[in-house]
């Protein structure tokens, strides 16, 4: 579990130390997630102590979103002056977004002939 | 008040064990306050936490930059979880890997839907160009969003609220959507929601399986990735 979550730590270290290198507009953490992936592949296995690690933070991913989104306090101002607009646009953008990507991914597996094995 | 429960208050306020054991205090009151309302998503656990933290340091006139002291340490394990998304998204390869090309097709369609009808959105409704700007990168995760607002012209400090905000209406509209429109399917949901709701919606997938967390984790990544350079693109040809 301890060297799980070290194995974690490294990669997202490498995906750091990699975009601020590259200046490449993507955040480290998520290079980091996929070059443990392309890690991983490679192995073709997860090492039972990654697993654990990754088991036990994603259990627990909700909670980590709290102390980000406590920091809504200090837009409050800012929110406030477009409200409606925000407010409308936000709840109608969302539904269109999830309607059109849950339609077309069907489509489209339907047209590659792919079954559903829900 | 007493001169020594105010002492130990300015203590307390300054250290960051209070704040950090609030924000694990609230989450586990959140989750009782969402279960026994019967799960509904409403009240999800992770916006209930937040109202209560958001509460309280009004209340107590405590600046977010204090709370996040303590706050940070949770805060934190953000970056190592999102590595660790890698390990559920290795167990759903051969799935992945046989729907790739509708999974990517789908979150293209997605990320021009969620920008396009931003941009008509707020023109038809009279908002601010800057709002705009900053409202466009709203189904982004975090750090890639504020980068993206920063990029074309938006408030960064904005994009990220308007993140959370989206995230947790994402998490409220999904589920009556898909039982509206009869997706069963966990990876169709999953990528739906990792798409519109980034980390937000994951984290609410994981609970319902873990195909729907890899779908969505996948969801989110690739659409981080891909909006980092469609979204200027977009904006200097459409809007």
């Amino acid at each position: 579990m301890l060297e799980g979550f070290a194995v974690l730590l490294l990669f997202q270290l490498i995906g750091e130390l990699i975009t601020r290198l590259s200046g490449i507009p993507v955040p480290g953490p998520v290079l980091g997630m996929a070059l443990l992936l392309l890690a991983v592949l490679l192995l073709k296995k997860v090492p039972g102590g990654v697993r654990s690690a990754s088991e036990g933070l994603l259990r627990y991913l909700p909670l980590l979103f709290v102390p980000a989104g406590v920091g809504l306090i200090n837009h409050g101002l800012l929110l406030k002056q477009d409200i409606w607009v925000i407010s409308i646009t936000l709840v109608v953008s969302t539904i269109l977004t999830l309607i059109v990507t849950v339609l077309v991914l069907q489509g489209l597996k339907k047209l590659w002939g792919i079954e559903k094995d829900a | 008040m007493p001169e020594v429960i105010f002492e130990l208050w300015v203590y307390m306020a300054a250290s960051p064990l209070l704040h950090l054991l609030l924000t694990l205090l609230a989450f586990f009151l959140a989750q009782w306050i969402n279960r026994r309302a019967g799960g509904s998503p409403l009240l999800h656990p992770v916006l209930v936490a937040i109202a209560l933290l958001v509460g309280f340091l009004l209340i107590t006139n405590t600046p977010y930059a204090t709370y996040f002291e303590g706050a940070q340490f949770i805060h934190f394990l953000m970056g190592p979880a999102i590595v660790s998304l890698a390990v559920p998204l290795f167990e759903h390869r051969e799935r992945i890997r046989r729907e790739f090309i509708p999974l990517m097709l789908a979150c293209v369609a997605g990320i021009f839907t969620a920008v396009i009808s931003t941009v008509v959105l707020v023109r038809l409704l009279g908002g601010r160009e800057d709002t705009m700007l900053s409202l466009v990168p709203k189904s982004v995760t975090t750090p890639i969003a504020m980068g993206i607002a920063e990029q074309i012209g938006g408030f960064p400090a904005l994009a990220a609220g308007i993140v959370l905000i989206t995230g947790a209406i994402g998490c409220l509209l999904g589920p009556p959507i898909f039982k509206l429109l009869k997706i069963k399917d966990h990876a169709v949901q999953g990528f739906a929601m990792g798409l519109a709701a980034h980390g937000f919606g994951t984290a609410q997938c994981f609970s319902l399986s873990n195909l729907a967390g890899a779908f969505a984790g996948l969801a989110m990544g690739v659409t981080g990735l891909l909006s980092a350079f469609l979204i200027p693109l977009i904006m200097r040809f459409f809007a």
